[in-house]
């Protein structure tokens, strides 16, 4: 390479960091910066009123599994902080199976319409993932009421005597997590299938394969990877979901995100919020690298 | 016959499945656009048509502040994170692969990979700290916060643009002797401008739905419209809400529209 040459290449990759600067400083402020405030915190001490002490203590990560007893000072196993990871982790994974039970054929239906509709079906897809929410789960809540559509609909036709009482618990919880989500888990499993070569299943059926093995050893094996982004998609909001929790859980029934606001506000224990924060974005963090893992593995080899 | 109504690319149910979820998905907020037009008071009845709850929703002045402080955050987001992300587009795309480059997809696309509590949480205690320090309570927190997650957002439809623009129109416009600036100023910008304006109007768009980061990052007397709706959630529900609601939903519905209609690539 000739030293023009060397230096055109220099001043390229000048240029292409200055132009990031101003974004990367906005990000750096703003987003992934504060990011370390949280590890800080989480290792000082709570103060009375909530805020903290800059004394160094681990008890704010030592509190996410243990807590302390009021009267005798002992450390025991926090049974309602396991009781919340478990309702958390629990309920996204619902929520991701059955994301993944209903968009699979929606994301079928919309990739094998004819190329002029495609469009149509995939912007209605895509308005709802960009609507508000919190419109949406309140929408849900409107649903799910006890004078809301299903009842209405349900005492009508004299399927129930009494009104279901649905709102305000785990189930209503995963409704609107599956309701709200449900868009991120069909776009990437219609990109996965677009991509399909339907003459894969002409080979199939040709071979004498049932219709439930070409689902089962043919499509599913090929739209793999659709299904893992669509289901890291759904898994990772839910897990830190808030909005959805608050609104239909009806206060007692948090999840973690609602556990992380209890303690800056209410609890007013700051390290242990922190701290919790922390582990919220460890889970997120090491979800994704084993997607972008699985994902370069993939690509590797055809 | 049997043999004729075998499509390949057919399984049976899904397309029974898929229109269903669809309905599942439009049907709840259908229905609380028509209570938005319900008459009666009550959330259960239908008392007929009336605009009422748009007329008390608009005379409501907490409703007025918090549009227009919605408004002028996202108007504010959307300039600023369209601004940064165009350099930075045209800064990562076009140009030898340098070390470095996957570091700033990574702090771009930061914001939709980390939980957004997380983020609402650490910048409750970082502008906490702030506003201790210098005592401003502005309106310039929220839109700090709210430019910064919506970087990602506009960055795509600009780096999509750009990737697909033809690059032979700035060699002839240089070959012409045009500076490099005016190259950019009178051949890359036009033809980049509908991907920026697509990425300000996905950027407002996000904006104006934000919860949970406005939610812990505001001071007293800050509430954004969904912030407001979040608070009102908590006491006995009118169909006001469902008027607000509707309204914002319209506002979302008719920028999507426009922005996939600027996007929309030509057959």
């Amino acid at each position: 390479m000739s030293r023009a040459e060397d230096a055109a290449v220099h001043r390229s990759v000048r240029n292409g960091w200055l132009l990031s600067t101003p974004a990367l400083f906005l990000l750096t402020i703003a987003a992934a910066g504060p990011l370390l405030i949280v590890l800080v915190y989480s290792f000082l001490t709570p103060g009375q009123h909530g805020n903290v002490v800059w004394d160094f203590s681990v008890e704010g990560w030592i509190g996410i599994l243990w807590s302390k007893d009021i009267f005798t000072g002992e450390w025991g196993l926090a049974d309602a902080h396991l009781t919340i990871f478990w309702r958390s982790v629990s309920l996204s994974l619902l929520t991701t199976i059955f994301t993944f039970l209903l968009g699979f054929p929606t994301a079928w239906f919309i990739a094998t319409r004819p190329p002029a509709q495609r469009a149509l079906w995939l912007f209605l897809i895509t308005i709802p993932f960009w609507t508000n929410l919190l419109i949406r789960t309140y929408a849900i809540n409107e649903v799910l009421r006890k004078e809301g559509l299903i009842n209405a609909v349900l005492l009508k036709l004299g399927v129930i005597d009494a009104p279901l009482d649905m709102l305000y618990g785990p189930f209503a919880i995963f409704v609107g997590m599956t309701y709200v989500y449900l868009p991120l888990m069909v776009l990437p499993l219609f990109a996965a299938i677009d991509r399909f070569d339907m003459k894969l299943l002409e080979a199939g059926y040709d071979l004498y394969a049932s219709r439930m093995q070409v689902l089962r050893r043919v499509i599913l094996p090929i739209v793999k990877p659709g299904i893992i982004a669509g289901s890291i998609l759904v898994f990772v909001p839910s897990l830190g979901a808030y909005v959805t929790p608050r609104v239909l859980g009806g206060g007692k029934q948090m999840m973690i995100g609602n556990f992380i606001e209890l303690q800056f506000l209410a609890g007013k224990n700051w390290p242990l919020g922190a701290a919790l924060a922390m582990v919220l974005l460890i889970i997120v963090t090491v979800a994704l690298l084993v997607y972008v893992r699985y994902a370069n593995r993939d690509t590797s080899h055809g | 016959m049997a043999e004729r109504s075998f499509h390949v690319a057919r399984l049976p149910g899904f397309a029974t499945m898929a229109v269903a979820v669809f309905v599942a998905l439009y049907l709840p907020i259908f229905t609380l656009v028509a209570y938005s037009f319900n008459a009666s008071n009550s959330m259960a009845v239908w008392g007929g048509f009336s605009l009422d709850w748009y007329a008390k929703a608009w005379a409501n002045e907490q409703v007025k502040d918090a549009t227009v402080r919605s408004l002028v955050i996202a108007c504010f987001a959307a300039v600023i994170s369209t601004a940064v992300a165009t350099m930075a587009a045209l800064g990562t795309t076009r140009r030898r692969a340098f070390k470095g480059q996957t570091f700033i997809y990574v702090m771009i696309n930061q914001p939709l990979m980390v939980p957004e509590i997380v983020t609402a949480v650490a910048l409750m205690i970082l502008f906490g700290l702030v506003k201790t320090v210098t005592g401003i309570h502005g309106l310039g927190y929220l839109v700090l916060a709210h430019a910064a997650f919506c970087v990602p957002f506009a960055y795509l439809p600009i780096r999509a643009r750009l990737e697909g623009m033809d690059l032979t129109l700035e060699t002839a416009a240089a070959d012409l002797y045009a500076t490099p600036w005016a190259t950019f100023r009178r051949v890359t910008l036009p033809l980049l401008a509908p991907g920026m304006v697509a990425g300000a109007m996905l950027a407002f768009v996000i904006s104006l739905d934000d919860v949970v980061i406005t939610e812990f990052v505001k001071s007293g007397g800050q509430d954004t419209l969904p912030t407001y709706m979040l608070g009102q959630l908590r006491r006995q529900l009118t169909p006001e809400i469902n008027a607000v609601s509707t309204m914002l939903l319209a506002v979302t519905v008719v920028l999507l529209t426009t922005f996939f209609l600027l996007t929309r690539k030509k057959d």
